[in-house]
């Protein structure tokens, strides 16, 4: 898999398939997911706050605690489904690639289910196996609004 | 159908001494005289000053279903308007903030405001002449929230003309606000970051009751602390945890922990819980902040103020504060089953960045969206809501260490784990209701 746009669409399908381990070790060491509340708007996860700033040691933990049974408000357990556009390169230098990814986003629980927009941002760097994750960026469209429970990764 | 409307005695009646009944979560008519007389006639927290810097910025915001706005004036203090132009009931301003400049200005025939809600002008004014527009209410201007009280920048409202005066409703809890303020040695807060919101699907008096509850942390949130410890496991206890392991961790702490914190209710539905100690007690030490400190407060006060940090004060029925990690939570009602909670993060002036960066980064994991703790109460919270419809038992148990001779005191202090921090919030509950009610009758 060297073309990134490819490795964009199995990480959404990893996470779609609740194949949390298989995602978590597409992070790179230092890696990081970062979701803020400024959606776009937003310089750096420092100077405002984030629905989301996760280095590798929380997000473990929040798939450890999805996989726990007393984890109760995944009974019944969520399920996600991405549906990406296709992502465009913005781009590539080096051993390293900036793609985004405009999305829809819908986590369904039990009777309900939510729908989230926005855009996914990649930063890749690639390695011998192959493509890693040094940041994961979602900007959601309405991201300082009041939002329900999100439990999975967007 | 109206059951409750001019039926103070039948409202009283829903609080008992040791339990309450169900309707208080779930009935829309109950909300709606909430509305009306609870949360008009004590004192709501509204925003804070920070958030209005300079002469005509405004914030806007709904309390008791009245759309408000809070407006910096050109000669500093702050005021709180009805957001509804005297005209047709146009609301002046749809952004949540911004600067209105030296006035406002209706969108939709033009009348304009002065900052203080004085009318200034309006198109086609000759064609008021010998008219009673002047007389009537609609040429006074914009309506203004006369009761207003801005506590060391934490602005609150009581729409009512009836009801507690400030210090009267708060009393020794203001306590928490000095507490939180003076963690900056220059006395001075300002929101920062940004606020975390989230709609949960529950009464509003269910999240603040469980601000109160710590016997729930244990089995609620075994799935984050137990992944939490295994991931930490093998670190000694002195090892320095990053940031959020020192945050999450503490929520795993025993019944005992809980217990021994203890809590004090004061009147009228306030609370400290974690009176002894708390989750926040443990934070690393900061040499140099302790020295800023001491050298703004003097020796004594700098420790009183370092070593107190509760886990939640309860200014009710609304706000929620965090002196240790500079956070607050406000509760804003939405319907009988629908609430907003907001999580508001501090810098504090003089202090080092990374007080900032623990109220941030707790409020990121505890009460976001996307918290790794909140689902599980959140889920509950849900449950809860559903499953008082079931018949069969119409009541709710608040009865874990309940004492007659509580309800002759105002102040008392007690261990962690009582339930006397919540049925002190329904006492104050059923208290509001009746005076706002006969008020009205």
């Amino acid at each position: 898999m060297t073309d990134p746009r490819d490795f964009v669409a199995h990480e959404a399908a990893l996470l779609d398939e609740r194949r949390l381990d298989d995602w978590l070790a597409l992070f790179a060491e230092d890696g990081h997911y970062w979701v803020p509340l400024l959606g776009a708007a937003q310089a750096d996860p420092f100077s405002h706050n984030s629905l989301a700033y996760e280095d590798r040691l929380l997000l473990q933990l929040r798939v450890d605690r999805l996989k726990n049974p007393r984890a109760h408000s995944q009974h019944p357990a969520s399920h996600s489904q991405h549906v990406l556009q296709p992502s465009r390169i913005e781009r590539e230098e080096g051993d390293e690639a900036w793609l985004r990814t405009p999305f829809l986003y819908v986590e369904a629980r039990g009777e309900n289910q939510i729908l989230l927009s926005g855009t996914a941002r990649h930063h890749l760097v690639r390695t011998p196996t192959g493509w890693s994750i040094r940041e994961k960026r979602i900007d959601l469209l309405n991201a300082p609004r009041a939002l329900p429970a999100i439990q999975l990764f967007i | 159908m109206t059951i409750y409307r001019n039926r103070p005695d039948l409202v009283a009646a829903l609080v008992q001494d040791d339990r309450v009944h169900r309707d208080l979560y779930l009935s829309e008519e109950l909300f709606a005289l909430e509305q009306e007389n609870l949360f008009a006639n004590t004192w709501v927290f509204l925003g804070h000053a920070s958030q209005v810097p300079e002469a005509g910025d405004f914030v806007t915001q709904d309390i008791a279903g009245r759309p408000l706005m809070m407006v910096r004036q050109p000669d500093g203090d702050v005021h709180v308007l009805y957001n509804r132009c005297a005209h047709k009931g146009t609301q002046l301003v749809t952004d949540e903030s911004g600067n209105t400049g030296r006035f406002f200005r209706c969108p939709y025939h033009a009348w304009t405001y002065k900052l203080d809600g004085a009318p200034l002008g309006l198109p086609l004014k000759n064609g008021y002449e010998g008219t009673q527009l002047k007389a009537c209410e609609s040429g006074q201007g914009l309506s203004v929230v006369k009761h207003v009280k801005v506590y060391r920048d934490f602005v609150f409202v009581r729409l009512s003309d009836t009801g507690p005066s400030f210090e009267d409703y708060f009393g020794e809890v203001l306590g928490a606000i000095d507490n939180m303020v003076d963690r900056s040695p220059e006395g001075k807060l300002t929101v920062g970051g940004g606020v975390l919101r989230n709609v949960v699907h529950c009464n509003w008096k269910m999240y603040l009751e469980n601000i109160n509850d710590t016997v729930h942390p244990m089995s609620t949130h075994e799935s984050a602390t137990k992944a939490a410890e295994a991931l930490w496991e093998g670190h000694a206890p002195t090892d320095p945890k990053p940031m959020a392991m020192e945050q999450i961790l503490p929520f795993g702490s025993g019944y005992e922990f809980f217990d021994k914190m203890g809590g004090r209710v004061f009147a009228n539905g306030h609370s400290v819980l974690g009176v002894n100690f708390s989750i926040h007690s443990n934070y690393a030490q900061l040499p140099e902040y302790e020295a800023a400190m001491r050298a703004a407060h003097g020796e004594a006060r700098a420790t009183e103020i370092l070593q107190r940090s509760p886990q939640n004060s309860v200014f009710y029925p609304s706000l929620s504060v965090k002196g240790s990690p500079q956070a607050i939570r406000v509760i804003r009602p939405l319907a009988a089953n629908r609430t907003l909670i907001e999580a508001w993060s501090f810098r504090a002036a003089g202090a080092p960045a990374l007080l900032f960066e623990r109220a941030m980064s707790y409020n990121r994991l505890v009460f976001s969206p996307m918290s790794v703790v909140a689902h599980d109460d959140v889920h509950l919270f849900e449950s809860i809501q559903q499953g008082l419809r079931a018949g069969g038992n119409e009541w709710v148990s608040l009865h874990r260490n309940y004492d007659p001779a509580e309800t002759q005191q105002a102040t008392v202090t007690t261990n962690g784990t009582n339930e006397l921090l919540m049925r002190n919030q329904f006492r104050a509950w059923a208290k509001s209701m009746a005076a706002g009610m006969e008020a009205a009758a």
